[in-house]
């Protein structure tokens, strides 16, 4: 996929998009081995290893369990990919048919839809995410349920725009002349113009996405422990800062990086 | 979210104060006690001979919960009883070993059929305005706690406990009498409820006791002061002033402890105790909390008295004890901790060792010889709960056996597991006043709060035995035989009382925790 995408890319990038895609793909080739091999069992406890700092064999220390950091980075960083994706991913999917249709068919359904989602959108990600934990239930699926309704409102918005934008232009009118049905028209023809807008939103959802579910995790939320998480790994180790700084460090860097990549990213691709 | 939290330990302190629903975690913040247990190493400096104190002096000490209401009868959170301690007094008061000490009164009997309570006022007791204690006002205060109708005050919590006072008066100038409805023996352990002045108005802005120290100031969510009372009849406090300072949770005080501001905080993690050694040193007690992995003994697989004695044998709980606390926990072996010293059952500690070739033997007699799956639900506000369940995972994996966490709201935990007994297993503290069948209730087949729907014939035979013997001895066996029970019939795998780690500036000395949810502040001195 990465490669196809560099070959089309005769058309000069930045330097900080490149930066920025070397980064993602540091992370995300992490994050994908450790979908099926990791150095050290995850969940392997062991007193003796407890809060020791990084060495050859441990190259980002060891937990307050003892447990292998590294070994936990990994899978950490592949279940918050996993959960990104599948958090922008129902956002997308629902938001783009939700403001597709409204935007295009317009009138009291539209009018009402909006204001419903102006409500959403009203309250801060974290606080509906929430409570809608609170009412559903913790765990990894719920989260991404949670996450995912806080996701639509803003995809909504986007499409619902490009939509109204498009609807008015002249391809539009002549599909509608040459009979083309009304779902036709929305799917087949008027989606393939809104792409770009659509990938820019795509990728600072993804962003967002990944900073959420690191939040609602250092918040005791989400993957259930021992399973490892970003977030619940820095919360962990919050109390152990200053004389296990390395527990921090890994985890907090691999938030940094790809988000900070994921933002270059998509900086890139809006300036191209 | 922090906030959240202290709300949930507000609402369990309100808990706590009803008498009904005494949970509690081991974890960084609420009601939480620590106790001198023989076993327990305290700091060095301990158990030196004590250097000679210097007098006077102020402290500050970080606390972790704003206070309730400083009217005593009304506060109901254990994190507002912990500092009140300091200003009022009972006619009976705990002592670090948890005896019960007379103190407004001089001394006290129990009639043999332990039906009436006498107590003989200490001479010359004055409150913090001057006056001398009389009998009045301890009538009047003691009715007040038990809700009886001539001082009935709307906003005071009554205590359970005390509804089989039948009368309380005053035959002479120096004499209290509580009569009781029927007999019980463990009455005295409530009678710490404050002496305070008859027809004082002011006790919820400007409160008076007859404690070691008199109130000076309190700002809501920022400080409560205290300073020293000259005229206390018995050992006078060395310090001449303490502030309690408020803070949202332990880790916003943290940094003001590495500066070195906080003169003492209690609750500490074993973690953030590591970085605070240069300056403080660090004592470490009890929680007095039975911590467990309690099992819902109606769920399927525990119904079977084998299944659970496997479990017990599975689970290694000082592997749990090293790596949560540095092994500085107490290991226990059945529903009681060890401060309520008289009735701890010591010789129950080490029932079950950890053996699992042992637990598998076991667990191969019956139909889960193959696998056995549970989920433990387990309060995700309480870290070293959800740290314990981790290990506990780890450990049962090693021998095929699947458990799996999950996390929930404290509300949602209340609610599910405790109320509507709606769980698998789940692990938390329990903890329990010092009256040993605060602790053991619960595990009454009819007991309200019997979450683990523990189910014994002679488990409640022998509790009824032991409530209703007033002979202490044949008390003290009723209660053994009742641990012995819970331990060999495995009601659920208890673990420990967690360490309570506190920190305390080097060059203070004298820090006494008790088996009860109180800071005593009148024994702290400052040495050159």
């Amino acid at each position: 996929m990465m490669k196809a995408r560099s070959k089309r890319s005769t058309i000069k990038y930045s330097k900080s998009f490149k930066a920025g895609l070397i980064l993602v793909t540091l992370i995300l080739l992490l994050a994908l081995v450790g979908l099926f091999w990791t150095p050290y069992d995850v969940n392997e406890m062991s007193f003796i290893l407890k809060n020791k700092a990084p060495s050859l064999l441990h190259p980002f220390g060891t937990d307050n369990f003892g447990r292998d950091i590294l070994s936990r980075v990994m899978q950490g960083a592949s279940l918050s990919f996993l959960i990104a994706v599948a958090v922008v991913g129902t956002g997308t999917v629902v938001g783009t048919v939700i403001g597709a249709l409204t935007g295009y068919f317009g009138g009291v359904v539209d009018a009402v839809l909006m204001r419903v989602n102006d409500a959403l959108s009203a309250f801060p990600g974290v606080l509906m995410a929430l409570v809608i934990i609170a009412v559903i239930g913790n765990g990894k699926y719920n989260l991404i349920l949670a996450l995912g309704i806080v996701f639509v409102p803003s995809y909504v918005r986007v499409v619902r725009g490009e939509v109204l934008k498009q609807k008015e232009l002249d391809y539009v009118k002549n599909m509608k002349l040459m009979g083309a049905s009304d779902l036709h028209i929305i799917f087949i023809d008027i989606l393939p113009n809104i792409k770009t807008a659509l990938t820019a939103s795509v990728l600072i959802g993804f962003q967002n996405a990944v900073l959420s579910e690191a939040g609602m995790s250092y918040l005791g939320l989400g993957v259930t422990p021992p399973d490892p998480s970003l977030g619940r790994m820095l919360s962990e180790a919050q109390s152990c800062l200053i004389y296990a700084p390395w527990y921090a460090v890994a985890p907090g860097l691999t938030i940094l990086f790809l988000t900070l990549g994921l933002g270059f990213v998509s900086h890139g691709l809006a300036e191209r | 979210m922090k906030k959240r939290f202290l709300i949930y330990l507000t609402v369990l302190g309100l808990l706590c104060g009803c008498g009904e629903a005494s949970v509690q975690k081991g974890g960084a913040d609420s009601n939480t006690t620590p106790t001198p247990v023989a076993s327990q190493t305290n700091a060095p400096e301990e158990q030196q001979t004590p250097k000679t104190p210097i007098e006077g002096g102020s402290i500050t000490v970080g606390i972790t919960q704003d206070l309730d209401s400083l009217d005593p009868h009304v506060a109901v959170a254990a994190g507002t009883d912990e500092v009140l301690f300091n200003i009022f007094e009972g006619l009976v008061k705990a002592d670090e070993k948890g005896v019960m000490n007379p103190a407004v009164a001089e001394s006290y009997t129990i009639s043999d059929d332990a039906k009436t309570y006498t107590f003989t006022l200490r001479d010359n007791v004055k409150f913090h305005n001057g006056n001398v204690v009389t009998t009045e006002d301890v009538v009047y205060s003691l009715k007040r706690c038990a809700g009886f109708t001539e001082a009935k005050d709307p906003n005071v919590l009554v205590e359970s406990a005390l509804s089989i006072v039948s009368d309380i008066y005053a035959p002479d100038d120096r004499t209290v009498v509580v009569a009781l409805s029927e007999p019980n023996t463990e009455l005295i352990y409530y009678l710490t409820c404050a002496i305070i002045p008859k027809d004082y108005k002011n006790q919820a802005t400007a409160p008076i006791g007859t404690g070691p120290f008199k109130f000076v100031s309190y700002a809501p969510l920022q400080s409560f002061v205290i300073e020293k009372n000259n005229d206390y009849y018995g050992e006078k406090a060395h310090l001449d002033k303490v502030t309690f300072k408020i803070f949202a949770n332990v880790d916003s005080a943290f940094m003001e402890l590495l500066a070195g501001s906080i003169d003492l905080m209690t609750q500490l993690q074993a973690d953030q105790c590591k970085q605070l050694e240069d300056k403080y040193n660090i004592v470490a007690a009890n929680y007095n909390l039975v911590q467990a992995l309690f099992l819902n003994n109606e769920f399927e697989p525990f119904k079977s008295t084998k299944v659970r004695q496997a479990l017990c044998y599975a689970i290694n709980r000082d592997e749990i004890n090293q790596m949560i606390s540095e092994g500085k926990g107490t290991i226990i072996g059945s529903g009681m901790f060890p401060g309520i010293s008289e009735y701890f059952a010591e010789d129950l500690v080490d029932y079950y060792t950890f053996d699992q070739a042992k637990a598998q033997n076991i667990l191969d007699l019956t139909n889960y010889d193959k696998g056995l799956s549970f989920t433990i639900k387990i309060p995700s506000s309480y870290d070293s709960h959800v740290a314990t369940g981790q290990i506990i995972v780890e450990q049962l994996k090693k021998m095929g056996i699947t458990a799996k966490i999950e996390t929930v709201e404290w509300s949602t935990w209340l609610t599910d597991v405790y109320r509507n007994r709606n769980f698998e297993a789940t692990i938390i503290g329990l903890d329990a006043n010092l009256a040993p069948s605060d602790i053991l209730k619960r595990y009454n087949s009819t007991a309200k709060n019997n979450f683990i729907n523990y189910n014994n014939v002679a488990f409640d035979a022998c509790y009824k035995n032991a409530v209703e013997a007033v002979n202490i001895e044949d008390k003290k066996n009723y209660y053994h035989k009742c641990q012995e029970i819970l331990t060999k019939n495995a009601a659920s795998v208890f673990i420990q009382d967690p360490a309570q780690l506190t920190a305390v500036k080097k060059g203070l000395e004298g820090y006494t925790p008790y088996p009860i949810y109180v800071f005593d502040a009148s024994k702290l001195y400052f040495v050159k």
